[in-house]
């Protein structure tokens, strides 16, 4: 997404003002560290939290490696297994897996499971172990296998998206919190997705975000941990009980991503009904312009920005070509268009088509237009890649 | 039975070789598909759920489908 214009003013100000170490005593570095406090405030105020529950990290995946591997440090006497969803983000799955073993709540047979993440950390493997709990083709948590995972014996923590940052599905987070609390396990949820678009029930003990999805600048993540969650730094440092950021934070996108979070939120109400209506577009032409396509994800509890389909015999990365040469820039969760050449996890535990796969994300500069002329494309190069196919 | 050798081949080859073959046996007769790309057990899966044809088995690398339609 692009920055905000808001964002981009406050990084050109912070830049001039807020170069120093905010932990400095001199008048720059206390200067700094007024800044620090008033980004920190203004996203408490914007999140309903507390300024002091509030660290920002170097990205968003830094937060979410700390919120998982600090909240099951601060756990460990409750037990060692962390349960997640099958369709959590890579930095979920990648904390799991140095986390420990991995088993599924609800047996299915599909292949690929773990995948990627799986295969990579082996070596670094914890002796914890997690539990995944699965999602229907729509993509929403199998809620009764989730309250069964977490008040089983030995939950430390759980972790649960807010919503599906591939199909945009919504996930059924109060009702999942109300299973945690329940069971007395503290949850952990990835709102990257969510912040400034969509909102997020209560009941969570950790949150984790990410700046550059809600148009701050790339390069500054956020943690949330609430006051009466357990939580045992994971890193070498000095604060064992208090998050910290590994390193100096870049306090000028800092400060721009507070700024930008502020604007984004006093947008976000009309921004969603106007995108949520371009989303409904693209749902109902594609299907009635491209044959063979199955759009994919929860048509009505979904995020209002994103939408993503499938188009049988269509190779994800030539489709993904095809769409750049027209100025489009889309994401694929194909195996082709992937480093491991893996499919998306998400779409496999959906169990819906991961080839010719398209994800698509409006933002406040998308205009309808736009989206029109995407849709008037689209059949077109669908149709030229299956011909070259010899289909 | 009817076999396909899509071993080596990326998606959507394997879907695409089956999507060809399959018109072209007789209803009730079943396809094996051999391959080894790492989407091809959940697209081919996903194929006969759009397309209306049976899913019967999958093995190591080895995928059945039954024509039903």
């Amino acid at each position: 997404m692009p920055l905000h214009p808001v964002a981009r003013q406050a990084l050109l100000a912070a830049l001039d003002d807020g170069w120093a170490d905010p932990d400095r005593l001199y008048s720059a570095g206390r200067r700094a560290g007024q800044l620090l406090d008033a980004a920190r405030a203004a996203t408490a105020e914007c999140l309903n939290v507390r300024p002091d529950e509030v660290t920002f990290t170097a990205s968003g995946t830094a937060a979410v490696h700390a919120a998982l591997l600090g909240g099951l440090a601060g756990r460990r006497r409750a037990g060692d297994v962390l349960v997640h969803s099958a369709i959590e983000h890579s930095a979920v799955l990648q904390a799991a897996q140095r986390h420990g073993s991995a088993t599924r709540e609800r047996g299915s047979a599909r292949q690929g499971y773990g995948s990627a993440a799986q295969e990579h950390g082996k070596a670094q493997q914890g002796h914890g172990s997690a539990v995944e709990v699965g999602v229907d083709q729509l993509g929403r948590l199998d809620l009764d296998a989730w309250r069964r995972a977490v008040a089983a014996p030995g939950v430390a923590l759980a972790s649960l998206i807010s919503a599906s940052h591939e199909v945009g599905t919504v996930q059924p987070l109060a009702a999942a919190a109300q299973a945690c609390a329940a069971a007395g396990v503290p949850l952990h949820t990835d709102a990257a997705q969510s912040i400034g678009h969509a909102p997020i029930p209560p009941g969570w003990s950790l949150l984790t975000g990410s700046a550059r999805k809600w148009g701050g600048p790339p390069g500054v993540g956020l943690l949330v941990v609430r006051k009466g969650t357990r939580w045992l730094s994971p890193y070498p440092g000095e604060d064992l009980h208090r998050p910290r950021p590994q390193g100096a934070l870049d306090l000028p996108a800092v400060v721009a991503a507070a700024a930008a979070l502020r604007a984004v939120l006093r947008e976000a109400a009309t921004e969603a009904v106007r995108l949520s209506a371009l989303v409904d577009r693209i749902r109902a032409t594609v299907p009635a312009t491209v044959p063979d396509v199955e759009v994919v994800g929860d048509p009505v509890q979904r995020l209002p920005h994103l939408v993503t389909f499938s188009c049988l015999y269509v190779d994800g990365e030539a489709l993904l070509h095809a769409l750049d040469r027209q100025g489009f820039a889309v994401s694929s969760g194909s195996s082709c268009t992937a480093a491991t050449l893996r499919p998306s996890h998400v779409l496999e535990a959906m169990g819906v088509l991961s080839h010719g796969n398209v994800r698509v994300s409006l933002h406040r500069g998308t205009t309808a237009d736009e989206v029109d002329r995407f849709l008037a494309v689209l059949p077109g190069i669908v149709a030229d890649i299956r011909k070259a196919a010899g289909m | 039975m009817i076999v396909l050798d899509c071993l080596g081949q990326r998606c959507p080859l394997p879907v695409i070789a089956l999507a060809k073959k399959l018109p072209t046996v007789e209803v009730g007769d079943v396809v094996r598909v051999l391959a080894d790309d790492p989407a091809a057990g959940n697209d081919i899966r996903a194929w006969c759920r759009m397309k209306g044809q049976e899913f019967v088995a999958e093995g190591d690398n080895q995928f059945d489908v039954r024509r039903v339609s």
